[in-house]
């Protein structure tokens, strides 16, 4: 092997920043790995779900009685089936879940809230009998007034979706309902001082559209309950932990009883980090005594998963004629659908993060309508606010007469600038992305007519968390590695490097396995782009273990003092006057004596990971449009991301083109199209358009590294990042393209041929 | 009405099944014989997920009925590698990280296969418009395009 060795803080690094070939990469590739729908047990039964017609309505009675006489049903379960939950708030994901609300969003109680929301369930021996004792349930509704969009929710005339829901967050504590959840405000310096010292303000107000995350594999359940109340599930889920302990609650059965695998997983973007089918299925399996495989349909995930919110925005942003930012407003009203909980809050955090403003206020609003309750989807909420100032800074650059980049540079997030929402940020590398991106030969190529380019920057937090792995070596040498968090894009191929160079063997010799809820400690969920940061802690966690017993070991077989071996370069060896007199170990060494030399060798990572450090990138892009359709091409797309160290490099520029994919299809052609009766219309891969290999170029990812210095390899979270600037990367391309400032998302054909007619401009 | 009673070929395999008119030959592939390598996206021939070949021509399973392949020859993902030796598409597709979650994976192997059959040096426009009819949403299909590219000089060197 001829790699190259680096070492950093003492860690040597012989497969850390080499691209290897991924440890499940051969059963990804030839069909046999196992995703959700692909688990089957003997003697199961299918499950299929009833769901609302209606947007908004009272549930008057549900009679299930013609269904369950249906011969080959087994079990149906309704509102009746699920106790009630008390209301508060428990930390899931980036987000806070609520059981009352969760037991409700699962399977509707008083009221259907939104088309698609779960009345009743079904098992039955076969698809077909499924279908069939679906159309026997007989539901009376009285039919409600809905509202659909979010202004028009928080109307103090508009229907109210919870009569129990008081806004939080405002004195006096409010005397009636209303849809609005709860206001949420942050707020540095005197805005009103600041704006007195500006020689230009720019203030827009934006509009964005609710996307779905749009993992192909739609979600999946397999559920087996025993007699006693003992549970199997098979999921797919960003986070089988947090499955178990909402069906645990959910269904009144302890945790340890619960034992939830996390199959492979097809896609989350966030959202597989809360539960849908899983406690229907298991309740299900409860009653029929037999196991109950459940799969959603497209429609399905479209009407009845998350989305992530639509919002309205409001930006204000004042400068110096030199272009120094002075001081910074914002109001966010984003959607959270039926049931509170829409990621305001990060987006009121992250709207002016990048920028080093010393006045600054955001203000924002949870409201709820007759939509699916979002979910997480990557860095929830910070596409939307950032966005909307990012267009104001582009606004700001031309009115300046600055470089854009030059701007952002002027005012950008350095080491030591103050956030707006609380921290001081340690080392950062936002401007290493926009010099990246200025000097790229793409910064400075030609563009003909109705082409245009555009620079837009982002900033998402990143999280640690809780988790546990285990390194176990096994009789061979080889190592066994255990995670908790489901490989949603590389994981185990990193997890596997990171083990590799801290013990010091060859990487083809650690397997790594994603553990079920019953082989591991509590372990929070693949999201936060945390899983590669804080599971690479745990590695080095559980290698130190192993190392430290490995050398203790070595010191009771050569007879020296501990402080007399020490292990280095894969091996343990005595140092000092005894250097030459013992003959090194090797971790496959020890694993042939274990038995000999105190038993299985093997370390525990059990941490709560601290210290994840946020993530800037800088992207640009450059397009053209159709001025007789309006039809949007995507010529050519650079993305520069920090990513402290990319573990894995194709895997992080993996990451930035494809939150860069996702960012162009919310840009551009994504969003829940609602027709009068609130009922969505567009619930299809066909009408929902996201984009296609051949509405994309190549992406160009620059890796920028700026050393996280709370990891030992200086490792960032990179995930989430890359699906923040495309939006407004777009949107300015638009407006350098048609001279237009499109203030409204997605720029989908018909409203980009609707502006340039209304300008004259729709004629090549 | 009585199953229907069909008889074909997949992966070089004699296979018989009943099944339902209704079936879609995805169904018959996962549900039926036991083959869950080609996967269900959409159900509506929007994603590719399911891609197989028919006679030699790229279809989406979920598009075709079971009882529409008698005497016909089906080829799926699991019948792409041979022995131990992965298709120059499937080593192309790791060496260059063209997968992230993989659910889509076997349906864009499935469709390149059938353009480098056709095409063995495409353009990369042509490599785009061909899987057109594939989503991929982890990532952004640069590598991918890349991964097929690759694997197409990989087949034409023989």
């Amino acid at each position: 092997m001829t790699m190259a060795e680096t070492v950093t803080n003492g860690h040597t690094q012989t497969y850390v920043g080499t691209r290897t070939i991924r440890p499940d990469g051969v059963d990804k590739v030839t069909g046999r790995a196992r995703f959700g729908a692909d688990f089957s047990l003997p003697g199961q039964l299918i499950g299929r779900v009833l769901r609302s017609p209606h947007a908004h309505a009272r549930i008057l009675s549900i009679d299930v009685s013609r269904a369950a006489a249906l011969p080959g049903v087994k079990a149906i379960v309704t509102r009746d089936d699920f106790a009630d939950q008390p209301s508060e708030f428990i930390p899931a994901g980036e987000m806070m879940i609520n059981y009352k609300d969760l037991v409700r969003n699962v399977m509707a109680r008083e009221k259907v809230l939104y088309e698609g929301h779960a009345v009743a369930a079904v098992a039955a021996t076969s698809v077909a009998i499924a279908r069939r004792a679906l159309k026997l349930i007989d539901v009376k509704y009285e039919v409600l007034p809905h509202v659909i969009d979010v202004v028009d929710a928080m109307r103090p005339d508009a229907p109210l979706l919870h009569d129990d829901l008081y806004t939080d967050g405002v004195e006096p504590k409010p005397e009636k309902p209303s849809n609005v959840a709860k206001r949420v405000e942050i707020t540095l310096g005197d805005i009103e001082a600041g704006f007195q010292k500006a020689d230009v303000i720019i203030e827009r107000e934006f509009r964005t559209a609710p996307v779905h995350q749009g993992y192909i594999e739609p979600h999946a359940a397999l559920a087996s309950v025993s007699e006693d109340g003992s549970t199997e599930l098979w999921c797919s889920t960003q986070g089988h932990f947090l499955v178990r302990a909402h069906c645990a609650r959910l269904l009144g059965i302890d945790i340890g009883r619960v034992r939830v695998t996390a199959s492979e997983i097809g896609g989350g973007f966030g959202g597989k980090t809360i539960v849908y089918l899983e406690p229907l299925a298991m309740a299900l399996s409860r009653k029929a005594k037999r196991p109950v495989k459940m799969v959603m349909s497209r429609e399905e995930v479209f009407k009845a998963s998350g989305p992530t919110s639509g919002a309205t925005v409001r930006v204000k942003l004042g400068a110096t004629k030199e272009g120094r930012f002075t001081a910074a407003f914002a109001e966010l009203k984003y959607q959270a659908g039926a049931f509170q909980g829409s990621p305001v809050q990060p987006g009121v955090m992250c709207a002016f993060a990048p920028y080093d403003i010393e006045h600054v206020k955001v203000i924002g609003y949870d409201v709820v309508s007759n939509r699916p309750k979002v979910a997480a989807y990557r860095a929830p909420g910070a596409p939307i606010s950032e966005y909307a100032v990012e267009s104001v800074v582009d606004e700001l650059a031309k009115k300046l007469d600055i470089d854009p980049i030059d701007l952002r540079l002027q005012n950008a997030a350095r080491e030591g600038t103050k956030a707006a929402y609380g921290p001081k940020f340690g080392p950062i590398g936002l401007e290493e992305t926009l010099n990246a991106v200025k000097k790229t030969e793409h910064w400075n190529a030609p563009l003909r007519k109705w082409q245009g380019r555009g620079v837009a920057s982002g900033f998402w937090f990143n999280i640690g968390g809780e988790t546990c792995l285990s390194l176990t070596v096994n009789e061979d040498g080889t190592v066994s590695l255990m995670a908790g968090t489901p490989d949603i894009g590389g994981l185990r191929a990193s997890l596997a490097m990171v083990a590799a160079d801290e013990l010091g063997i060859p990487f083809e010799k650690v397997r790594p396995i994603i553990g079920d809820t019953g082989s591991l400690g509590f372990t929070f969920l693949t999201g936060g782009s945390r899983s590669t940061f804080s599971g690479s802690l745990a590695v080095v966690e559980a290698a130190k273990q192993i190392k430290t017993e490995l050398c203790a070991r070595a010191a009771k077989l050569w007879d020296l003092k501990p402080t007399q071996v020490e292990f280095a370069g894969g091996h343990v060896k005595p140092i000092g006057d005894v250097a030459d007199k013992f003959k090194p170990m090797s971790v496959a060494d020890f694993a042939k004596v274990a038995g000999k030399t105190g038993g299985p060798i093997g370390g525990y990572g059990r941490i709560n990971a601290q210290g994840a450090g946020p993530s800037f990138g800088t992207h640009l892009v450059d397009l053209e449009v159709d001025p007789e359709t309006g039809r949007v091409t995507i010529l050519r797309y650079t993305v520069a991301q920090d990513a402290g160290r990319a573990i894995h490099p194709s895997y992080v520029e993996g990451q930035f083109q494809g939150g860069a994919a996702q960012g162009i299809g919310w840009a551009l052609n994504e969003e829940y199209v609602y027709g009068p009766d609130g009922k969505m219309q567009n619930a299809g891969f066909l009408d929902y358009r996201m984009p296609v290999a051949s509405d994309l170029p190549m992406i160009d990812a620059i890796l920028v590294e700026v050393a996280n210095p709370r990891h030992p390899y200086g490792v960032r979270g990179v995930g989430e990042t890359p699906i923040v600037p495309p939006l407004a990367a777009v949107a300015n391309a638009m407006e350098g393209a048609t001279g237009i400032r499109f203030t409204e998302l997605p720029m989908s054909p018909p409203k980009v041929l609707k502006a340039l007619k209304e300008r004259g401009l729709n004629k090549a | 009405m009585a199953k229907h009673h069909i008889e074909a070929t997949v992966n070089g395999d004699a296979v018989e099944f009943l099944c339902e008119t209704e079936d879609t030959l995805l169904d018959v592939l996962r549900d039926t014989l036991q083959l869950t390598g080609s996967k269900e996206g959409c159900a509506s021939g929007d994603c590719g997920a399911c891609s197989v070949t028919l006679d030699g021509r790229l279809v989406c399973a979920c598009l075709v009925l079971g009882c529409e392949i008698g005497g016909r020859r089906i080829e799926t993902i699991e019948g792409m590698a041979r022995g131990e030796t992965l298709h120059p598409l499937q080593q192309q597709f790791l060496e260059n990280a063209a997968l992230q979650c993989g659910i889509c994976t076997p349906g864009f192997l499935v469709a390149s296969k059938a353009l480098l059959e056709r095409t063995p040096d495409p353009t990369e426009t042509e490599i785009r418009y061909w899987l057109a009819g594939n989503l991929c949403r982890c990532t952004g299909y640069d590598k991918i395009v890349s991964a097929v590219m690759d694997a197409a000089a990989t087949m034409r060197k023989g």
